[in-house]
């Protein structure tokens, strides 16, 4: 009898490491994310310290493994407010911007804004598993609705259409374009005709092809693109079916971007969030190391030699100077703001941490008196695209059907619309989302509209920017430099990672350090 | 310019492309047309690090303030940070072309408190990108 090692090895020459890794999953051997379970760390020599900078996620993890691990543990926090990007925004916030820019936040209670992370692939298995372990209620992120909206400058004269329209004519259009292709023999090469047959029904029964493999206005297309009566009951219970856009249209719509959008890895469903915004995870968090923080800490100079860490910090409001030491440092600090902190750190560390530039993206919400979406437009959660600056709007996964109202996220921007966002007054970008985001809900967004906010990361006085940006090229020469244990310091992040702009990452980043570092501590 | 060579080699090292990933709001189809004059590109750009007065700002580390900045004079300097990026600023070559980076560089020098008269022309920027 064949071993299971035998036949994943035969798979292995037969495929290659793909069909092996392929192989591998679906026998229940790999698994989708690199964590392999808490690293339990333990046997910390006596009287052991560690100075922890930055209470973002990655810095308050690697504080409460090592404090577990038997290590005496201080965070130093440059905010008043442990949980760094992880982080919403409520009714009677307030938040200033650099440039001095203050918002009085005024949503309703219950309501907020998720101005970084706001979803949760479903194989984050870290970031799950400690929210599950510190008691944070996650619920469904409403990621893929096929009733949102999809707007493009360039297609349907501007007009937004839904989703399902777009994506089924893609579809349907695609599929009779291939039949033709077989049908007139330039496949002929590659296929047999028992493939060719096989095809052409797949093309038949995805595309939602006619007889003739056509795709048209009839109750096959109908089905996937929705009708202009839908079935009901009684009398004028027959449907009847809406008509297919012109392929031109669809295709210069570039439905197929956010079709490609939703089939990424980290975008497909399921997803999830916090009952009660994302900022629940980081106030969890917190709630494990809160003795051990000192909020208020601007970190000034990092210094290491033969006796051990010594970390100076301004206190921001009184100004007054400290010196913190401890045998050994976890710097979770985001790289735009450490590459401007005096530290001695080796020479290819310093590089490393100044080679890595930072996104920029805009997050705006807008509460609105009413949730018309829902009420007019059947949209339950998901999101609209737009090609506008402010990217999409999204729709708000919790109290559905209330009759209060509901905080739509108003602007995702990124690229240029996010510079651009970003350089307004905080008026002025409201005043932006309400103009861009009336495209889909006009007469109805600004009529309801009541309140806003909005953060741009650029302006984020404790990060200025949003995620670390690697490409090829610094990831060959910087990455290993920035992730080494350098004597006794190590670096922790999102920037430490290569999932990169996700909490997983500075979660995995942290754990993957502190392991390191406990054992070099071991070894000294 | 005295710095050219050095941001020659810089450019040469120096990948295209930043690699995709992380939380992105979806399909890429931005249709805003591009700023094009000097004022317009540094309130669509600049302005949202280095503020509408161009004073950058103070928080747990600083954004530099290019007003009555005497590192303009030389304007390799300028175009060399734009075309390089530094630090937490990302060089900005997928955003901007020559004529833009050249016509913010000559507003940014002759504006916030800076006289330097002299205008950047897209063929200095193109120079120092080694075209």
């Amino acid at each position: 009898m064949t071993t299971r090692r035998q036949l994943l090895t035969a798979i292995g020459m037969m495929g290659g490491t793909a069909a092996l890794y392929q192989a591998m999953t679906t026998m229940g051997h790999a698994s989708e994310t690199q964590y392999k379970g808490s690293p339990d760390l333990s046997g910390a020599r006596p009287g052991a310290s560690v100075l922890v900078l930055g209470s973002g996620l990655a810095g308050m993890l690697a504080a409460y493994e090592l404090s577990k691990a038997g290590y005496k543990v201080r965070i130093l926090e440059y905010q008043n407010r442990a949980g760094g990007r992880n982080w919403s925004l409520y009714g009677g916030d307030t938040y200033t911007e650099l440039g001095g820019a203050t918002q009085k936040v005024g949503f309703s209670q219950g309501h907020y804004l998720n101005p970084g992370p706001w979803r949760i692939p479903h194989h984050h298995r870290t970031l799950l598993h400690y929210c599950k372990a510190f008691g944070v209620a996650l619920e469904p992120f409403i990621q893929f609705n096929h009733s949102g909206y999809v707007h493009n400058a360039d297609a349907f004269g501007g007009k937004p259409v839904r989703y399902r329209e777009a994506a089924a004519d893609f579809e349907g259009n695609v599929a009779e374009l291939l039949g033709k292709a077989i049908d007139q023999k330039a496949l002929d090469a590659q296929l047999t005709s028992e493939d060719k047959d096989k095809l052409k029904e797949a093309l038949r029964g995805w595309g939602m092809l006619d007889q003739d493999m056509k795709y048209k206005a009839n109750l096959l297309s109908a089905e996937h693109r929705g009708y202009d009566r839908p079935p009901g009951g009684g009398v004028d219970g027959a449907p009847i079916p809406s008509q297919p856009f012109p392929f031109r249209d669809v295709v210069s719509s570039q439905i197929w971007k956010n079709m490609a959008f939703f089939m990424n890895h980290e975008m497909q469903t399921t997803m999830f969030q916090p009952v009660g915004g994302m900022g629940m995870i980081g106030q969890a968090f917190a709630r494990q190391v809160q003795p051990m923080i000192t909020f208020n800490a601007k970190v000034t100079k990092i210094h290491q030699d033969k006796a051990g860490v010594t970390v100076t910090y301004a206190d921001t409001a009184s100004g007054s100077v400290t010196e913190a030491k401890a045998d050994y440092c976890v710097c979770a600090i985001p790289l735009g703001v450490l590459n401007q902190i005096e530290n001695n750190l080796a020479p290819a560390k310093k590089s490393a941490i100044a080679a890595v530039p930072y996104s920029n993206s805009v997050k705006i919400g807008l509460q609105m008196a009413r949730r018309f979406w829902e009420t007019d437009d059947y949209i339950y959660g998901g999101h609209s695209f737009t090609s506008q600056d402010i990217a999409l709007i999204s729709y708000p996964n919790y109290h559905l059907f209330e009759d209060g109202p509901g905080v739509l996220l108003g602007a995702f921007a990124s690229g240029a619309g996010a510079y651009r966002l970003a350089g307004m007054t905080p008026e002025q970008r409201i005043e932006a989302a309400l103009a861009q985001g009336s495209v889909f809900h006009p007469g109805t967004y600004r009529k309801e509209y009541q309140t806003g906010a909005s953060v741009a990361w650029s302006r984020v006085p404790w990060t200025m920017g949003c995620c670390a940006r690697w490409n090829e090229e610094t990831r060959k020469t910087h990455y290993q430099e920035l992730v080494k244990v350098d004597d006794r310091v190590v670096l922790a992040g999102e920037h430490a990672s290569y999932v990169g702009c996700w909490m997983e990452g500075a979660l995995l980043s942290s754990l993957d350090a502190i392991t390191r570092l406990h054992k070099r501590a071991l070894e000294a | 310019m005295k710095t050219r060579a050095a941001f020659l080699i810089l450019l040469a090292l120096s990948a295209p492309a930043f690699a995709q990933g992380g939380d992105t709001p979806g399909a890429s189809t931005n249709k805003t047309p591009p700023p094009v004059t000097g004022e317009q590109v540094y309130v669509q750009v600049c302005q949202a690090c280095h503020m509408a007065d161009a004073k950058g700002g103070k928080g747990a580390a600083m954004i530099p303030a290019l007003a009555k900045n005497s590192k303009l004079e030389e304007p390799g300097y300028p175009i060399g940070m734009i075309l390089q990026g530094r630090g937490a600023m990302p060089a900005l070559t997928d955003l901007l072309k020559p004529a833009q980076i050249a016509a913010v560089v000559t507003y940014v020098r002759t504006h916030f408190g800076n006289s330097y008269k002299k205008p950047v022309t897209e063929a200095d920027v193109k120079m120092m990108m080694g075209q």
